[in-house]
């Protein structure tokens, strides 16, 4: 029989499954990263072997590069790359709000972090016993944010006099739109953006749930893009999961999710969503005990990413018994 | 004491620091009969010229500071008896009044991170009361609208600390202290694990077998490695005045954000920022911003007041903001700071217990979980 393979007609014979044509065009079926679609019906990859193929059936292979979340088909265990460089944890914790250094330094053990914000308006790094010191004795990467910028321009400074200050051209960028909301200001956001890529920022937006805009941010050349769930320091978890399951299938870079998280559960969202890191800070800062809502944290991120990665069932209307029904004993 | 030649001269206790702590020590030691000198550096960096001077056990308290709260409730026990003394002995007032202390909440959010606050005090056992938004304003009438609902604490108070360190020099004079400028430059110890005195940066000495440290922000510099790591945190304040029926506001009004102070004399003091800056004392414009602007949603009529100044001051902390009180170092050393944004809170407890330790008395209880050896133990310090 003939069928069409990526647009070109290939003779199969008459008993050919799916997994046959695929093998025909030259793919191991069993590969990652591609997905297999019969007549625009994507075939399950356990599928693909027991699919029959008929007369003038149209399938196309397509392999998941570019376009999907990179890390969305990886491996459970794959690192956690950002900025071109490879995590061990997929948890950035702010450093903002907490009530003592001991408190801090505390969380920041818990919380198995490896790379911390810094307010570049509100520490010096030319100081002696500031928080830096803290940082510097648990070995993590300082990434200085510009919070407090409410226009590109201030922005833009902020995060050059950072990179003389603090010897990183790594920023997460903040523009505010006001002090109130504290959400971000997105034409601002993005003016800044393509000018401190230009300038050889590796620049991390924080940005609203907003796929359009991270899109663009994409486009200017981020090295991540970092949505809100919900306003900074709210708590309210993540408001609009739809937008951010948009912003991850489109996102060809690391989707952060930054703000709002207020408990585990919603830390574990994110990741289960698709992204590919948290960004937290008030919700362990602020908690009654923060050093064990940061192992909370730590916790919720690798059950989130596993979870994400295993393969959940679907949800169903009606019950389905998990032990077997038929062979049981009759005991009547 | 000073006629003395000053290039070496003797006591029995030399107190490094003219600020609330260490003058308030000097003061308890010299009525016991020490003969002490204390070493003034000079107003330029103490935190009591710019605190506010509120004595706020209960709107100070917070979770896993328990070791802190001990200290703060004996010490805001011990305030009108010090006061009390103090006036007696100098005819001098401090302006030490029981004002009580309105914490409001001016949003939804605020109430309830407000009322958070107000279980926890109830789980520690502190005085506070719930208030509605309006029982708020008519305790208060000067409050804005916008006030959603708080608790009041009956007991917090206030003293203007700026008085209060006049009064203590006053005092500590009257009682026999010597009290000569310079800045300490080191402790010197006589070989065998015993202090010996101090040496001051001119190159001047004094001999002594018990000194204290109480250098607030410079404490860290002085004293044994790991003992006092202490860092300062900026705060900025703004100071109004008002005249006579312009007084904004009867209690201590507390914000999220900031908190107005209304002294017996007509001066309002708004405060303050925290900022992790160093040794940064520049009063900036979002700074002040900032305070007035918190200040005016609260208590609008701050408008109205004469504008009389603001200042920066740093508070000396310790990793976990309570103060290292106690001996360290060698034999006869003590350091008594890292008191944060409690130095006029503590004041009175500091001296008692540090007046304990040079007559070997008991203790005041609170003051074992501020030993200065805590943070070597954690490895929090570095």
């Amino acid at each position: 029989m003939i069928v069409e393979l990526n647009g070109r007609d290939v003779e199969l014979a008459d008993d050919a499954t799916v997994a046959d044509a695929v093998l025909a065009a030259g793919i191991d079926p069993a590969r990652r990263g591609i997905a297999i679609a019969l007549d625009g019906e994507v075939v399950p990859r356990s599928e693909l072997p027991v699919t029959p193929l008929a007369e003038g059936q149209r399938v196309e292979v397509v392999e998941a590069i570019g376009g999907g979340a990179p890390e969305a088909g990886g491996s459970a265990d794959a690192p956690f790359s950002l900025g071109g460089r490879e995590w061990g944890s997929r948890l950035i914790v702010g450093t903002g709000g907490f009530r003592s250094h001991e408190d801090l330094e505390r969380a920041l053990v818990a919380s198995g972090t490896e790379i911390v914000t810094v307010a570049l308006r509100r520490v010096d790094p030319e100081s002696e016993g500031t928080l830096l010191d803290v940082i510097e004795r648990l070995g993590l990467f300082v990434l200085p944010n510009t919070a407090g910028c409410y226009t590109a321009r201030d922005a833009v400074r902020t995060a050059q006099l950072g990179r003389e200050a603090f010897g990183t051209d790594w920023v997460k960028l903040e523009v505010i739109g006001d002090d109130r909301t504290l959400l971000p200001d997105a034409p601002e956001l993005l003016a800044a953006a393509e000018q401190l890529v230009d300038e050889g920022f590796t620049v991390l937006p924080y940005a609203s749930d907003d796929p359009v805009l991270a899109r663009r941010l994409e486009s200017v050349g981020c090295a991540a893009v970092m949505p809100l769930g919900s306003p900074i320091g709210s708590g309210a978890g993540i408001r609009n999961p739809y937008n951010i399951r948009i912003i991850v299938e489109a996102a060809g870079v690391p989707v952060i999710l930054d703000a709002g998280i207020g408990t585990a559960s919603d830390a574990a969202l994110a990741m289960e969503l698709g992204c590919s890191g948290v960004l937290l800070a008030s919700a362990v800062s602020r908690a009654a005990d923060p050093e064990r809502m940061a192992a909370a944290m730590r916790k919720a991120v690798e059950a989130g990413w596993a979870a994400r990665h295993a393969g959940r069932i679907p949800t169903r209307l009606h019950a389905q018994a998990s032990s077997p029904e038929e062979g049981l004993a009759e005991l009547s | 004491m000073d006629g003395e030649d000053q290039t070496r001269s003797g006591a029995d206790l030399v107190v490094a620091g003219a600020g609330l702590i260490g003058l308030s020590c000097a003061l308890e030691a010299a009525r016991s009969g020490l003969e002490v000198v204390v070493v003034d550096a000079g107003a330029g960096e103490r935190a009591s010229e710019v605190a506010a001077g509120m004595i706020a056990p209960v709107g100070e308290a917070s979770w896993g500071e328990e070791a802190l709260l001990g200290a703060a409730l004996d010490s805001a026990a011990r305030w009108p008896g010090f006061a009390e003394r103090l006036e007696e002995e100098t005819g001098e007032p401090v302006g030490y009044r029981r004002c009580g202390a309105l914490h409001v909440g001016l949003d939804r959010d605020e109430t309830a991170e407000l009322r958070r606050m107000h279980d926890l005090h109830g789980e520690l056992g502190l005085e506070s009361e719930w208030l509605t938004a309006g029982a708020c304003r008519k305790l208060e009438p000067g409050l804005g609208t916008d006030a959603a609902g708080g608790y009041v604490a009956a007991g917090e108070a206030e003293v203007d600390p700026r008085r209060v360190l006049a009064v203590l020099r006053i005092a500590c004079r009257r009682a026999g202290a010597a009290i000569r400028e310079g800045v300490v430059a080191g402790v010197r110890d006589d070989g065998s694990g015993r202090v010996a005195g101090i040496e001051l940066a001119d190159g001047s000495r004094i001999d002594s077998e018990r000194v204290l440290l109480a250098t607030g922000v410079r404490l860290g510099e002085l004293a044994a490695a790991g003992t006092a790591p202490i860092r300062p945190v900026k705060g900025e304040v703004v100071r109004l005045r008002a005249r006579p029926g312009e007084e904004p506001c009867e209690r201590i009004i507390a914000s999220e954000r900031v908190y107005v102070v209304p002294r017996a004399n007509g001066e309002v003091v708004v405060g303050a920022t925290v900022e992790d800056r160093g040794f940064d004392t520049r009063v900036t414009a979002g700074g002040v911003h900032e305070l007035l602007r918190e200040a005016y949603r609260a208590v609008p009529e701050i408008a109205e007041l004469e504008l009389t100044g603001f200042a920066a001051g740093l508070r000396p902390t310790t990793p976990d903001n309570a103060p290292v009180i106690g001996r360290a170092g060698p034999e006869g050393l003590l350091v008594a700071g890292g008191h944060h944004r409690n130095g006029v809170l503590l004041a009175p407890f500091t001296a008692a217990a540090i007046g304990a330790m040079l007559q070997d008395e008991p203790v005041p209880e609170a003051v074992a979980a501020l030993a200065p050896g805590r943070f070597a133990a954690s490895g929090v310090a570095s």
